[in-house]
């Protein structure tokens, strides 16, 4: 029972995460029709900007309360400003260019972002960590379960923003906007909105997301450096939930977010539990999660909350 | 053998709740001349996307001659017999005119992978036979001179005719042509009139028109069907339609060269 | 401009295209000698870089020249994919992965089980059970003595050109390049009627699938002995775990015997057949794929079947490819040929041209060559790399090259008229 609860608790708590990256990948797919290669780098720059604040500041030598939420909206702040800047240099110019072209900037964009950060100048090649600044205390627990800090951090964080996400997508006149860019772009831009102002909203709310989600994953696992196969492969999942949830659907996102997270959660469990000693299994992790995607590409492509638009012939 | 060289039978197709197309049926005998008229949205790019198998019809069958097609793949149907031209244009751009037209000469081939690498005997042959018949096909069109040109580069007009020159060189049965005038001038108007008529005898080939320019499809077509919100409202000879109240009222009549929304341009592609 | 008759003229039916073909059938033997033509020449060429080139530049140079070689035959065959059939794929380096297992596994595993000889070009003596160095054996009375075979160290390519070791080393590439393919069918299949960017994001995954799996598969025994005791079958599985496959006999990098032959005799192979596959029906009908597959697949052709085979052909060279690269530089590491690697072959095809041949020989020659003249600034390498690749899609998307060849640019083309005109004053 015990177990039970700790996995359901793993579950959210990873669904939360992954939730907060996927709706990046969804909210630009919505818009533009592209998958952002270079989100998951994003995610990447929000870990190690927040560390490098956080050290700069101080905090990681003992730190007050408002710490992390100080270094979290700065963060972010930073992170939305990059999306909007990588949009606007990067992909604006090529908004009416084949989608192939958009896609092989994208990953320019993403290996910029991955060589620029690895550089000895910014956040260098070692791993480190963020921890000090905020240690897993435990907050109290359900019988034998300990719930920690970072997993409550996660999970309320995760739903009050996708809450929030979620009110501006469907009750603001943005959020209104930005269902009409998604939906027929031409004719959005005829109704007078102006679309460029809508695709930079977008960016900013995904890369903030991410940055957030960067932070939280940088909590509960080594800071590794920006090329690290960890970032691509944490993308990758949120990515594949956005896929799973329906591309370009919010709430689709979290769902999908919490059932890539369940199946991570218990496959891994089970595996543990029943094949002890299989060091593959552990390599094998990283694959499933493209077995996945394949599956749900082959019989169900768009997803479980997204339509299926017809191309005009 | 089927008197009808293309036969739909109450083909029905509904996206979601609207339904494009309701209880069509073509009937097309050999070498005629039909034409498949509407106001805008009618759905008859629908009927021809249905047609040639790039949508499964819900209900219904289609025959062409003998064979039923419904729900093959396009591909399958092209090498069955039936072309088509589009009604907003989809040339290979970067491809020269030649080659648009020599590409869809390709599907009578008989050669592979191997014997192209390896360009043996019958591919040599192939290949020299396909250039020969498609300069034929662009001397029927009127497009030879600019045979080695980018296709995008052309004039309007002469994008049409390539569409055509190409769709013939597939060696149909049936040619299906949407809007193959729209966007000329009375002078192109003209000359394509007695093309399409010509083209029956130069290819042995039944053709399904659709068009808005009725002075051209009063005059050309033995017998026309006119739907609308994808239900027939008329079938019959040129003089029945005209007189039909129905087709007066659905259509009042569209005027040559004006046609401000279809001429808007295509709906972004969205795509699954 | 009209016919002169006017378009309208009535004339008989145009014959069908199966009737005309036996009126173009060419004389069998000029086919045939046309045909074989430029695999010949490709032979020459390539002895001549072997056994002129070669010598005449040196080491450094000649090594730049099989890297490039050897990214004309992995460009090439992703410009099937990429360039003409207009799909994105992104899974070269797993292909070139599977193509260089299957060829170590031959060659390494091989050499020992069918010529006893290991791969430091030593033959083996089995005295005893033992596998000896037989320059060393020394008979005495009491005992048979001997050296045990170091068989590690060293190049390779035992027998000299066409020798039993080269003749191994083809039946690896081809091998290579068989297993490649299959592996293309199997990924392929699936996953060409998926979307641009969502096959992109599957091929990424094979790649690291192939990765994972070689990671995941048990250590290279390096004792003859033990090899040898082993059937093939059964190595199989030997592909080197997370250290890779190590100390692949040497056929390909510079200096070797044999090298700049085999190299450039496959790139000027993919070279042949990228050429014709371009001018020829299937060609065109891949890049209508790319232009407009609506209409392509309106026009007759099976754009899903089509994409398949341009699929199979573009991995089967991959594995050439993948067999070259291990055998040159004598290792196979699955962390190094995985994105990173697809990546540098993306951008040979995009920089180059994507569907010109020239420009993907260009493409490969800049990529290849810069960075060695800019090796003081290798750390930059990548930066550059993302940078070009962004300012090339913004500024000029269709690369160097774009779809042309150097033959159809203009002015050669004026000056082609102008030469022919000569001609026939």
């Amino acid at each position: 029972m015990s177990d039970l609860l700790q996995t359901l608790i793993n579950t959210l708590a990873l669904g939360g995460l992954y939730a907060l990256i996927a709706l990046g990948y969804t909210l630009v797919y919505g818009i533009l029709r592209f998958i952002n290669f270079a989100h998951s780098d994003i995610v990447a720059w929000g870990g190690w900007l927040a560390f490098t604040i956080a050290s700069g500041l101080g905090f990681l030598s003992g730190a007050p309360g408002f710490a992390m939420p100080l270094v979290m909206l700065i963060t972010m702040a930073i992170c939305a400003a990059m999306g909007v800047t990588i949009e606007l240099l990067a992909y604006r110019p090529l908004r009416k260019a084949p989608r192939l072209n958009v896609l092989i900037t994208a990953i320019g964009v993403s290996l910029f972002l991955q060589n620029v950060g690895m550089n000895d100048k910014l956040f260098g090649t070692r791993p480190t960590t963020i921890v000090p600044m905020m240690p897993n205390t435990e907050l109290f627990s359900i019988g034998k379960v300990p719930v920690r800090l970072y997993d409550v951090l996660t999970i309320v964080l995760a739903l009050v923003l996708v809450v929030a996400l979620e009110r501006l997508v469907y009750r603001t006149k943005m959020g209104r906007a930005m269902r009409a860019v998604s939906f027929d772009e031409r004719v959005a831009s005829l109704m007078g909105i102006n679309v460029n102002v809508v695709v930079s909203v977008t960016f900013a709310l995904g890369s903030a997301l991410a940055a957030a989600g960067g932070i939280l994953f940088a909590l509960r696992n080594d800071l590794r450096l920006t090329s690290d196969s960890t970032w691509v492969l944490l993308g990758l999942k949120a990515f594949v939930a956005a896929v799973v949830g329906g591309i370009g659907n919010v709430r689709g996102a979290a769902v999908g977010a919490l059932l890539i997270a369940f199946v991570e959660v218990f496959v891994h469990f089970y595996i543990t539990r029943f094949f002890s000693g299989t060091e593959w299994v552990g390599k094998l992790q990283d694959v499933y999660v493209f077995m996945i995607l394949i599956a749900v590409l082959m019989w169900k492509p768009s997803g479980l909350f997204g339509k299926s638009t017809v191309e005009k012939v | 053998m089927s008197k009808f060289a293309l036969h739909a039978d109450r083909l029905s197709l509904s996206f979601g709740g609207l339904k494009a197309v309701s209880d069509l049926t073509i009937e097309l005998p050999q070498k005629a001349l039909h034409g498949l008229i509407g106001p805008n949205g009618a759905g008859k790019t629908t009927a021809f996307n249905l047609l040639t198998g790039v949508y499964k019809p819900d209900q219904g069958a289609v025959y062409l001659g003998d064979e039923r097609i419904d729900g093959r793949k396009p591909s399958y149907i092209a090498k069955a017999g039936m072309a088509r031209t589009f009604q907003n244009i989809r040339l290979f751009g970067e491809l020269s005119v030649i080659d648009n037209v020599r590409t869809a000469a390709g599907l009578r081939t008989r050669s592979g992978l191997f014997r192209t690498l390896m360009r043996t005997p019958l591919h040599v042959a192939e290949e020299r036979a396909i250039t020969e018949r498609c300069i034929e096909l662009l001397d029927v069109l009127g497009i030879t001179d600019r045979k080695d040109e980018q296709s995008k580069s052309l004039p309007y007009g002469d994008q049409r005719r390539l569409e055509i020159a190409r769709a013939l060189a597939t060696e149909p049965k049936v040619l299906l042509l949407d809007e193959p005038v729209a966007g000329m001038n009375s002078q192109e108007k003209h000359e394509m009139r007695g093309l399409i008529e010509s083209l029956r005898e130069t290819f042995d080939v039944s053709i399904l028109l659709i068009e808005h320019d009725m002075g051209l499809v009063m005059d050309i077509c033995e017998h026309i069907t006119v739907i609308d919100h994808g239900v027939t409202i008329a079938k019959g000879s040129p003089k029945d339609i005209q007189a039909n109240p129905a087709v007066i009222e659905a259509y009042l009549g569209v005027p040559d060269d004006s046609d401000p929304i279809a001429d808007a341009g295509p709906l972004p592609e969205v795509a699954p | 401009m009209t016919h002169p008759d006017g378009p309208g003229s009535p004339r008989g039916p145009l014959a069908p295209l199966q009737d005309r073909v036996r009126a173009h059938l060419p004389n069998p033997g000029l086919a045939a000698g046309k045909s074989a033509a430029p695999f010949v020449a490709a032979i020459m060429i390539a002895l001549l870089m072997e056994h002129a080139i070669g010598p005449a530049v040196g080491l450094t140079w000649t090594k730049i020249l099989l890297d490039v070689g050897i990214a004309i035959v992995l460009a090439g065959s992703l410009n099937v994919v990429n360039g003409y059939a207009g799909q994105f794929s992104l899974g070269q380096a797993g292909f070139m992965l599977v193509g260089g297992y299957a060829a170590a596994w031959l060659t390494f595993y091989g050499q020992i089980h069918f010529f006893d000889i290991c791969p430091s070009g030593v033959e083996i003596d089995i005295t005893d059970g033992k596998m000896c160095d037989p320059s060393t054996i020394v008979v005495t009375k009491e005992a048979v003595t001997c050296a045990l075979v170091d068989c590690f160290s060293g190049k390779g390519a035992t027998g000299g050109f066409l020798g039993s070791g080269q003749l191994l080393f083809l039946a690896g590439c081809i091998l290579g390049g068989i297993v490649a393919s299959l592996f293309g069918l199997l990924v392929g299949l699936p996953s060409l009627r998926l979307r641009g960017d969502y096959l992109a994001i599957v091929t990424l995954g094979f790649g690291e699938i192939v990765r994972v799996i070689g990671q995941i598969s048990a250590i290279q025994p390096k004792d003859p002995t033990e090899i040898k005791a082993r059937s093939m079958t059964e190595l199989l599985n030997n592909l080197g775990a997370s250290e890779g496959f190590s100390q692949i006999p040497d056929y390909t990098s510079q200096g070797t015997p044999g090298a700049m032959f085999w190299v450039f005799f496959f790139a000027f192979l993919v070279l042949i057949f990228i050429y014709r596959l371009k001018y020829s029906s299937k060609g065109r009908a891949l890049l209508a794929i790319r232009e407009n597959e609506i209409a392509a697949e309106a026009m007759g052709v099976d754009t899903t079947r089509q994409k398949v085979v341009a699929f199979v052909f573009s991995a089967f060279f991959a594995g050439i490819g993948g067999a070259l690269y291990a055998h040159q530089i004598q290792a196979l590491d699955p962390k190094e040929l995985g994105f990173q690697k697809s990546i540098d072959l993306v951008i040979i095809v995009v920089i180059g041209g994507m569907g010109s041949i020239t420009g993907i020989v260009l493409g490969a020659a800049i990529l290849v060559i810069l960075p060695e003249l800019f090796r003081e600034f290798s750390e930059y390498r990548m930066v550059v790399y993302a940078l070009a690749l962004v300012v090339v899609m913004i500024l000029r998307p269709q690369g160097i090259m774009g779809i042309q060849e150097l033959w159809e640019l203009s002015p050669w083309r004026k000056l082609v008229q102008r030469i022919k005109r000569r001609g026939n004053k």
